[in-house]
Order: structure tokens, then C-alpha cells, then sequence
């Protein structure tokens, strides 16, 4: 950071700005894997995170899970209809859902309802003093405030992705369901024919890289909030700003490598 | 409201030593060579106009800032030259009172006061924390609000609250930004009796910045005048403002005719 101090820019305002903040997040990134596998770990408060991130944002990724497996189903099946392959929607279902709908859903809701919470949360302790109290107060705000979301976001997101991706195959076999009845196991097994391991080792890395990008993102942003109530509602939206462009990004590159060792 | 007692300062033992601190933030030079030193058992008022770096000048001493250039001792440790654990360990023995508080909103009181020993006193137990708090809290004379939220407390409680969760480590050096900024004059006289009654009960050293001539005259065995980065006059109260000398005498006038 002192680099930009005594000169007045060395490139232009914007470009110095861009260089800076991406030095602190690197540094910020690097600080967190460093602080986040050494002691004191706080587990209490990971915990609790684990359960104002997670177990909180149940009903809302329940209802939407549910919902959006319901209505992909019912506007899948005229198309399949047409060509009298109706019996592919659990495939398509499973397909859909364990590949990019399921985690890209979660990780979306997520990022709208966790990132820009934690961005407010952080931001307000920064803009307030709080951090600089925890500090003087022989306490790491590092360690006990970021440290702790990322944690909880990074283990909270992967296992809310798998709840998402069920309810949403649900949602799915309802609506199949309600149109021709069907075993719920016969349902299921055919949504899962064409699922590889692949498949599920990918779900796993993108659950594990949304939580952690959100963590981070909300984190980070409400760690350097500035400029009073202000900073703090800069904080939150761009916590989710951010978070939902490094997602669809995120998605894309973890696509395609996929892609190159399918057919490696 | 006068100090009632007058108490052992020690002037063989400096606790902050400050030499030749610059601070600057962008293009402005905030601090230009401050030389200070605080000694053991000592109450210094810091005074200054707004903007004038009174508060950088704290936040430097507990390790929240960085010095540009000089050098800051504190309790024998050149405090921008330690490690995280050394600066962690040194700040155990220095309170830092912040003027809006910065009490923990999600907290409540005692869960506030409770704080500093959860993070640092691994070996107690829930029952030594309970009484180590509502002994703070009873010194601050707040004891009967530790089941409240910050939210609930005016702004004089709120003040005294964060006094007290610094107290609870048992500091050796007090540092209280803008003590009684915001506060109403009766209010503002019990911080003042508060800040006083401190250092009896906890022998505490402390710096006292404030803009508010009252809270200096009666808190503060020095005084030291902070203006364009530097320190013009340091001296007892009377030493600072009995003499006409220009901005003290303008800082004065404002205080007491506005």
C-alpha cells in the first residue's frame, strides 16, 4: 500500500485504485490461509455462523429448490412430448440439476442473502470501531470475525447445495408425480443414470469454491468498508455484485475443465 | 469535580516514550515530529482543534497505525516494531477507550465486558468472568444493566460501558479518545469523576484526548497542545492557557465564551 502513497498516482487514478485493491485481496486471500489452518480456531463461533448462514437460509433454498425443480420439470416436458421422450426428464432433471442448477441456484441465493449480509455486518463493526475495539482488546478480528464466516460459509454453502440439488430432483419428481405416477426410487435412479463421478467430484469442488468465494468476497468487503453508513451499503451490494460475477466466472472455468477431462 | 487526591506520579519511569513521530496520510502530513513522554502514573490531556491528529496520534501508540517515521515506546516495547503475538501480549496492558464506545452491537452488556477475558483469560472459569464483570460493571457504577443490548443505553452509559471492558484486563495505561465528546455537561462530569476514580482504584497512566478544556483541567496533571502536526506547548493546565500566546489563547476563548 505505500507504494501509492507519496507520488500522486503512477497511472491514472482508477488504474492505481484497480492494482491496489487487487494487492489487498491477494494479501487478504493469503492472510486467511494462513490465519485460517492455525490456532486458536474458535469453533463456538463457527458454529454459530454455521448455523446464522446455514440453518437460516433453510426455508428460503427449501422453497426455492423445491419450486424451481417443479417448474423446470413442467416446462421441459411439452418439448420432450414433441419428440415422445418423456421418459428422459429425470435424466435431463438429473443432469440440470447435479451440473449447473443446483449449485449455481444455491450459490446465487446465497450470495444475495449471506454475502451481502456479512458485507453490512463486517462494515458497520468497521465504520463503528468495533474491529479496531477487538484489536486493542488483544483479540485477532481476522481470526474471530473473517476467518469464522469463511468457515461457515465455505462448509454451510457445500451442504446447502446438496440440500438444493434434493429438493430440487423432489420438486422434480413432483410434478412427474402429479402427471404420470411413478416410484419415487425408480425416479431417482434413472435422474442418476447419466450422473458419473465426475460429475459429483465437480459438484463438490463448486459447492466448496462458491461458500469460499462468498465468504471471502463478503468478507472482505465489509473488512475495508469506508466512509461511514455510506460504506456500509456500499459494502453489502458490492459483496453481492462481486460474488455473483465471480460465480458465473467460476462456473465457467470449472465447466470447462471438466469438459477437457471428460474427454481427456 | 477537582482532583481529589493528588496521586504518585513517578518521573523515573516513562510508560510512552514517543521521539521524533511523523504520520502523514496521501498528502497530508497529519503528525510532524511529535516528541512526548508519559510517566508512570500520570494523567495527560491532549488538545487540539478537530483534524489536528489527536486520535492518530493514540491509535499509533496501541499499534492501530503505523508511524511514518520516529519511534514509539510503550511499556519498554517499540510498539511498531513488534510481532502480532508481542503487540497482542503488550496490548493486554493498554486500554483503549473509543469515543463513540465501539461497544458490540450483537452483544449484550455483559457479554461486551466479558469479551476481552473469553479472548485472553482461557484459564478462568464462567464464575471468575461473572464476577470480574460485575465487579468492572460496579465500578462504573452500571452493574444493574448487563442483561441490555448497547442499543439501550444513552450515550453516557454507552461511554462508561467501554471503559469498563477495557478495565476488565486490568490495564496499565489508559487511553481515552474524545472522552466526553457528544456528552451533556452533567453527563460529562461524571466521565470526568469516572476517568479520575480510574486511575485511584487502577493506578493507571493515561492520555486523555479531548477539544474539552474542562474534561482537561480536571483529568489531567499535563496538558499538551496539539497544532499543525506538532506539539506547540506542553505544560500543567495553568502553564498552557495563563499566558496569551496565540491559538492557545484562541482555543481557550472558544472553549469558554462560545
Amino acid at each position: 500500500m505505500t507504494l501509492f502513497k507519496k507520488r500522486k498516482y503512477i497511472f491514472t487514478k482508477r488504474l492505481d485504485q484497480l492494482f491496489s485493491d487487487l494487492y489487498s485481496t491477494v494479501r487478504f486471500i493469503l492472510l486467511f490461509l494462513k490465519d485460517g489452518f492455525s490456532r486458536p480456531f474458535h469453533f463456538k463461533s463457527i458454529l454459530h455462523q454455521c448455523y446464522e448462514i446455514g440453518i437460516k437460509s433453510l426455508p428460503l433454498i427449501t422453497l426455492t429448490g423445491f419450486i424451481v425443480g417443479m417448474v423446470f420439470t413442467k416446462q421441459a416436458r411439452p418439448s420432450l412430448e414433441d419428440f415422445g421422450a418423456t421418459s428422459w426428464l429425470p435424466s435431463l432433471m438429473g443432469i440440470a440439476t447435479i451440473k449447473a442448477l443446483g449449485p449455481l441456484v444455491t450459490a446465487l441465493i446465497c450470495a444475495g442473502k449471506i454475502g451481502s449480509g456479512i458485507g453490512a455486518e463486517l462494515g458497520s463493526m468497521k465504520v463503528t470501531e468495533q474491529i479496531e475495539a477487538m484489536e486493542v482488546s488483544s483479540t485477532d478480528p481476522f481470526k474471530y470475525l473473517v476467518v469464522t464466516r469463511i468457515w461457515a460459509t465455505t462448509v454451510s454453502i457445500t451442504i446447502l447445495v446438496f440440500y438444493c440439488s434434493f429438493l430440487m430432483l423432489l420438486g422434480s419428481y413432483f410434478n412427474v408425480h402429479t402427471e404420470e405416477s411413478s416410484s419415487m426410487l425408480t425416479y431417482f435412479q434413472n435422474a442418476f443414470s447419466t450422473i458419473t463421478f465426475l460429475d459429483i467430484f465437480a459438484l463438490i469442488f463448486k459447492s466448496v469454491l462458491y461458500g469460499f468465494t462468498i465468504g471471502i468476497v463478503g468478507c472482505y468487503k465489509g473488512y475495508h468498508a469506508r466512509q461511514g453508513t455510506v460504506g456500509v451499503g456500499r459494502a453489502a451490494n458490492q459483496a453481492v455484485v462481486t460474488s455473483m460475477f465471480l460465480i458465473f466466472i467460476e462456473e465457467v472455468l470449472v465447466v470447462q475443465v471438466a469438459h477437457w477431462i471428460r474427454y481427456f | 469535580m477537582e482532583k481529589l487526591q493528588k496521586h504518585f506520579i513517578n518521573r523515573d519511569e516513562p510508560v510512552i516514550s514517543i521521539r521524533g513521530l511523523h504520520k502523514s496520510f496521501e498528502q497530508l502530513d497529519v503528525l510532524q515530529g511529535i516528541d512526548f513522554t508519559l510517566y508512570k502514573g500520570e494523567n495527560v490531556a491532549i488538545l487540539g482543534k478537530s483534524g489536528t491528529g489527536k486520535s492518530v496520534l493514540i491509535k499509533i501508540i496501541a499499534g492501530l497505525l503505523k508511524p511514518d517515521k520516529g519511534e514509539v515506546f510503550a511499556l519498554g516495547k517499540q510498539v511498531d516494531k513488534l510481532k502480532r503475538k508481542e503487540l497482542s501480549d503488550l496490548r493486554l496492558r493498554i486500554g483503549f477507550s473509543f469515543q463513540n464506545s465501539a461497544l458490540y452491537d450483537g452483544m449484550n452488556i455483559y457479554q461486551n465486558l466479558a469479551f476481552p477475558l473469553v479472548m485472553n483469560s482461557k484459564n478462568m472459569t464462567r464464575r471468575e468472568i461473572t464476577i470480574a464483570v460485575e465487579r468492572v460493571a460496579e465500578a462504573v457504577g452500571l452493574k444493574d444493566k448487563l442483561s441490555q443490548m448497547p442499543s439501550d443505553l444513552s450515550g453516557g452509559q454507552r461511554k462508561r460501558i467501554g471503559i469498563a471492558r477495557t478495565l476488565i484486563l486490568k490495564p496499565e495505561i489508559m487511553l481515552y479518545d474524545e472522552p466526553t465528546a457528544g456528552l451533556d455537561p452533567i453527563t460529562s462530569t461524571e466521565i470526568i469523576e469516572l476517568i479520575n476514580s480510574v486511575q485511584r482504584r487502577y493506578n493507571t497512566s493515561s492520555i486523555i484526548i479531548t477539544h474539552d478544556l474542562t474534561c482537561a483541567k480536571n483529568t489531567s496533571d499535563r496538558a499538551a497542545m496539539l497544532h499543525d502536526g506538532k506539539f506547540i506547548k506542553v505544560g500543567t493546565f495553568d502553564e498552557l492557557f495563563g499566558t496569551n500566546e496565540e491559538p492557545l489563547k484562541e482555543f481557550y476563548d472558544y472553549n469558554f465564551i462560545h
